[in-house]
């Protein structure tokens, strides 16, 4: 097992701790017990269990820091772990930016460990897959899959008397269901700490049902559509707003955040005014670690508040130089939603699309942080209400900051790859080309 | 480590660099990398335990790959080294045939006892998979070599180069980028070596020392006043070479339109920062794109990747059958299209070719990961398609029985599968050079470099950018074009391949970190051309007003 305890790993990192002779040292330090299964074409075809463990030592003197890794824990590795970091500070150029480890932090207690979720055996996993691969079998359809678990601790100790331990679960599913005709395709994809909370049966289903509706789509023109955008379909782009919520690169000019004649939006309307994001490590449906691998304390911490930029991650370094306090990136992404289920979205919808998924989404322009990508899995024409038929595949090129300017109705909110995304209705949704795709 | 946490430790932003965890290994002193690793015989006495340990449990076949690969990282920013990484990782992974069905494991516990372990792992999980297996594995047959050795042929080993060259080298391009008009640059040098021992029990010893390099740099140019912010990559391709990639000889030089240079088997990397930084800055206030249809004249560091997404990915034989469809997906390039021997991937002139042995490629070498010869063969004859990229438990799908060659495992705890091979387009047979493609165009764009690129997961509906744009009016070059990209459809736009440079401006593109798979796993790659006319193709112009 390569899961430590606090104890265990306290006494690992004060053992290779005391054998350093830099200026200071920090070591980070990691284990992980993961399992996966994997299926196409109605089979299983491969499966397998991978074991972690990890130690990472960062010496520095003065100014010239350098890093060395090892995955063995005894005396003499933790020796020869800590000379390397000292030997590659030594040949390393000093850096300016450096900061030096922190001293000693107060975290909260994370809800990141479930136990249910630290014992899952191959049979579960082969259960996960049948439950794909059965249903759709009976449905003219093939179940391509995988379902992968995991159980990890972390911790960190430094020379300043800093010290952070964490336990995590975690488990993420994908399936498409394509049907054997070729014409349809369906996909659901489920991520959870609490392995309690997933039904494989139930989410494969959903996939078969996408794909089954999905068959002979109807080619209409791309334009501008207001679009219903499931969780899994605006997720992947709403992140791309985390991505520019650097300081330092809005500060320097080359971001969205950037303003005109220099300076940040920082403080200015951005999007509507019922946007908001937020980050939360302790949000019972996404919890996080309540600290990051630089030994900083993460709290919950507003974005955009009411359609304002609220706050921008300023690193150490960035933040001693502009005289603030240093804010870390967000460790997951929450937006607020509505009451609205997708039903009632829907049935409020006089003409438009109904979207499962955006794929291969692809940085455009930075500036305004365009994006391009494709619609997939299950497209389909909504009118008067209900949806009338699937409809051909679109390639987009939108931009978050757009689409959240042009919102309708805010849904109910989802937990997707981590983050908690309501579904969303938005007008004037930029469909550029269709695709032949299925 | 995940690839986003290395992108945020290399200080280099989204976008510019990625980094996946898998090259990580553990890091080393910079001595150690020279050390020369273990004696060729250890090796063969190790391998056998695993194959005569898989023998003795039953297996029908075994492989036992033992892996040492040391990499080098160098990350700077304007005048700052960001950081300097060495790593190493050493192991051996273990792929068996049992009652029909592969079974895999690994351990970097290289004794005796640690392999005889990982051996009955890999058979345990065949035996338990074999269970559910519908359809045993069947292999093409493999010739056996018995002890052979391969290396890449390079002149000068980064190992040897010291730390401080690479250093002084990024930090004269960063310099001469800055002091030609660019407010940042990012760049690094990421050099690799893989030193790979292959055994199976079809009676082959398998040596080989793999390497690779990729200088690569983001010069950007800010306009404050107007909030504009614009950038151009570098024009280097990542190689199947030694540190020699970075002597930037003349004679490897090519002349381009509007006064850029462009590097074929060596690069000159001062140069092209400072063109950089002059196009960058040109941007800032080059004329927004017309939407509509143009005649594209697309340079080969621009050409690779649409190579690679619309014909490398689609002809894949895994995801044509669909083993791939939950994640990459599949592919619109049927057996059935296949099978008909007439259909048009493109027009009469395209020759596509799959290749493991090109010199200087990424995708070069002696023997794949399971054993089999390299070889080239062809995708595309006239146009028409012709074959796919497939390995030995594949081929037979197709009819055929000798391997493409093209199986590969990015690490000893990774298992093998199949991966693209180099993937290119062959010159033209007329003397054409890039005046010969932009004189008769009336109303075309001149792309070069990478830039955005976005295809569906059938391979039909493709978007690419550049990393720089010009406008080409009534057969000259008029000047610098902002907000191009273009989209298409794979088999529409093949066909529309008009004129082919011929084999003096030929030269390869490369993507280092390839992803497909579930655990996913990284693939280097190159792609070769030369300068290619497409004729009226979709241009949509990307500008937004926010």
């Amino acid at each position: 097992m390569a899961i430590y305890t606090k104890e265990e790993a306290k006494q690992i990192m004060e053992k290779a701790l005391s054998f350093s002779t830099a200026d200071a040292c920090e070591i980070n330090m990691s284990g992980s017990e993961s399992g996966n299964i994997r299926y196409a074409r109605n089979t299983v075809s491969t499966a397998g269990h991978r074991s972690n463990q990890n130690l990472v030592v960062q010496s520095n003197f003065g100014k010239k820091s350098g890093t060395a890794t090892i995955d063995e824990f005894d005396d003499e590795s933790l020796k020869k772990v800590v000379k390397r970091a000292e030997e590659l500070a030594k040949l390393s150029p000093e850096n300016p930016e450096f900061m030096g480890p922190l001293g000693p932090q107060t975290y909260d207690k994370s809800i990141t460990y479930n136990k249910a979720s630290a014992n899952i055996s191959p049979e579960y996993r082969a259960t996960v897959a049948s439950s794909s691969i059965e249903p759709a079998a009976a449905k003219d359809v093939t179940a391509a899959g995988f379902f992968n678990d995991s159980y990890g601790f972390s911790a960190m100790m430094n020379s300043n008397g800093l010290f952070a331990y964490n336990q995590s679960t975690d488990s993420n599913f994908t399936v498409t269901m394509r049907t054997n005709d070729g014409t349809g395709s369906g996909w659901v994809s489920r991520d959870f700490n609490d392995i309690s909370k997933f039904d494989a049966a139930k989410a494969s289903n959903i996939a078969i049902d996408k794909a089954v509706t999905s068959r002979e789509a109807k080619a209409i023109e791309p334009g501008k559509y207001t679009v219903i955008l499931e969780p899994a379909a605006s997720v992947g782009l709403l992140q791309n707003i985390g991505s520019a919520l650097s300081a330092r690169t809005a500060d320097e000019g080359r971001s969205f955040m950037s303003k005109e004649g220099g300076g940040t939006k920082l403080g200015e309307k951005i999007v509507d005014e019922r946007v908001n994001i937020w980050s939360d490590p302790l949000n019972p449906d996404v919890p996080t670690s309540t600290w990051n691998g630089a030994g900083q304390a993460l709290k919950k911490m507003s974005w955009i508040e009411n359609g304002v930029v609220k706050n921008l991650a300023y690193s150490r370094y960035w933040a001693e130089k502009k005289g603030v306090d240093p804010v870390p990136f967000p460790s997951n992404f929450i937006m607020q939603g509505g009451d609205a289920s997708l039903e009632d979205l829907i049935k409020g919808t006089k003409k438009g699309i109904l979207v499962t998924r955006l794929w291969y989404i692809r940085n455009v322009d930075p500036q305004t942080l365009l994006y391009t990508g494709l619609t997939r899995d299950g497209t389909f024409y909504i009118e008067n209400g209900k949806i009338k038929h699937p409809v051909k595949n679109f390639r987009f090129n939108e931009s978050p900051i757009i689409m959240l300017n042009n919102l309708e109705t805010l849904g109910k909110q989802v937990r997707i790859n981590g983050n908690l995304v309501p579904y969303m209705k938005v007008r004037d949704f930029t469909f550029t080309s269709l695709s032949d795709a299925v | 480590m995940k690839r986003r946490d290395f992108v945020k430790y290399a200080g280099l932003g989204s976008g510019a660099l990625m980094m996946p965890s898998m090259l990580m290994g553990n890091n080393i002193s910079a001595e150690a990398l020279l050390n020369p690793g273990m004696d060729v015989a250890i090796k063969k006495s190790l391998a056998d335990i695993a194959l005569n340990t898989a023998k003795t449990l039953g297996a029908s076949y075994a492989d036992a790959r033992i892996g040492r690969y040391l990499n080098q990282y160098v990350f700077t920013r304007e005048d700052k080294v960001q950081n300097v990484v060495n790593t190493e990782s050493f192991g051996i992974g273990i792929r068996v045939i049992t009652n029909g069905t592969w079974g895999f494991a690994s351990t970097n516990n290289v004794t005796e006892k640690g392999i005889k372990k990982a051996t009955e792992q890999a058979v345990a999980i065949a035996k338990a998979n074999s269970k559910i297996q519908k359809v045993p594995v069947k292999l093409a047959p493999v010739k056996s070599y018995g002890e052979v050795t391969w290396k890449t042929p390079i002149k000068k080993d980064f190992k040897k180069v010291p730390i401080s060259e690479k250093v002084d080298l990024l930090l004269s391009a960063n310099a001469a980028a800055m002091k030609n008009g660019a407010n940042f640059v990012n760049s690094g040098l990421f050099m690799v070596n893989e030193q790979k021992y292959f055994a199976s029990t079809d009676g082959s010893y398998i040596d080989q020392d793999v390497h690779r390099i990729w200088p690569t740099f983001t010069v950007t140019a800010i306009d404050r006043a107007n909030n504009k912010f614009k950038s151009r990559q570098a024009m280097s391709a990542p190689m199947g070479m030694g540190y020699e990639y970075m002597d930037g000889l003349d004679s490897e030089k090519l002349d381009g339109p509007a006064g850029m240079k462009l590097y074929r088997g060596s690069y000159d990397m001062v140069e092209d920062a400072i063109m950089a930084a002059k196009q960058a800055k040109e941007r800032l206030s080059a004329k927004s794109v017309e939407a509509g249809k143009y005649d594209l004249v697309l340079e080969p560091n621009h050409l690779g990747l649409t190579i690679h997404e619309s014909v490398g990915h689609p002809l894949e034989l895994d995801r044509v059958l669909g083993y791939e469809a939950n994640y990459a997906g599949t592919s619109f390039a049927t057996l059935d299209k296949w099978k008909t021997k007439n259909f048009k991937y493109g027009s009469d002139i395209v020759n596509l070719v799959a290749d493991k042995t090109q010199v200087g490629s990424l995708g070069a070498v002696g023997y794949d990961d399971e054993g089999v010869k390299t070889k080239q063969w062809d995708l595309v004859r006239n146009g028409v398609l012709t074959n796919y990229q497939a390995i030995r438990d594949q081929v037979h799908m197709i009819d055929q029985n000798e391997s493409h060659g093209c199986c590969y495992s990015q690490s000893w705890n990774d298992v093998q599968f199949q991966r693209m091979p180099n993937v290119s387009l062959e010159p033209g047979k007329e003397k054409y050079n890039v005046n010969d493609m932009i004189k008769d165009v009336e109303k075309g764009i001149y792309i070069a470099g990478r830039g955005s690129y976005s295809i569906d997961q059938q391979r039909y509906n493709f978007q690419f950018g550049g990393t720089a744009f010009y406008e080409i009016k009534n057969g000259a070059i008029v000047g610098m074009l902002d907000d191009v990209a273009y989209q298409s459809n794979t088999q529409e736009f093949w066909n529309s391949c008009a004129k082919i440079c011929d084999k003096d401006d030929y030269r390869l593109f490369g993507s280092f970190f390839d992803g497909k798979g579930q655990p996913s796993q990284i693939s280097a790659v190159s792609h070769g051309s030369s300068t290619t006319r497409f004729n009226n193709v979709n241009v949509i112009n990307t500008g937004r007003t926010i």
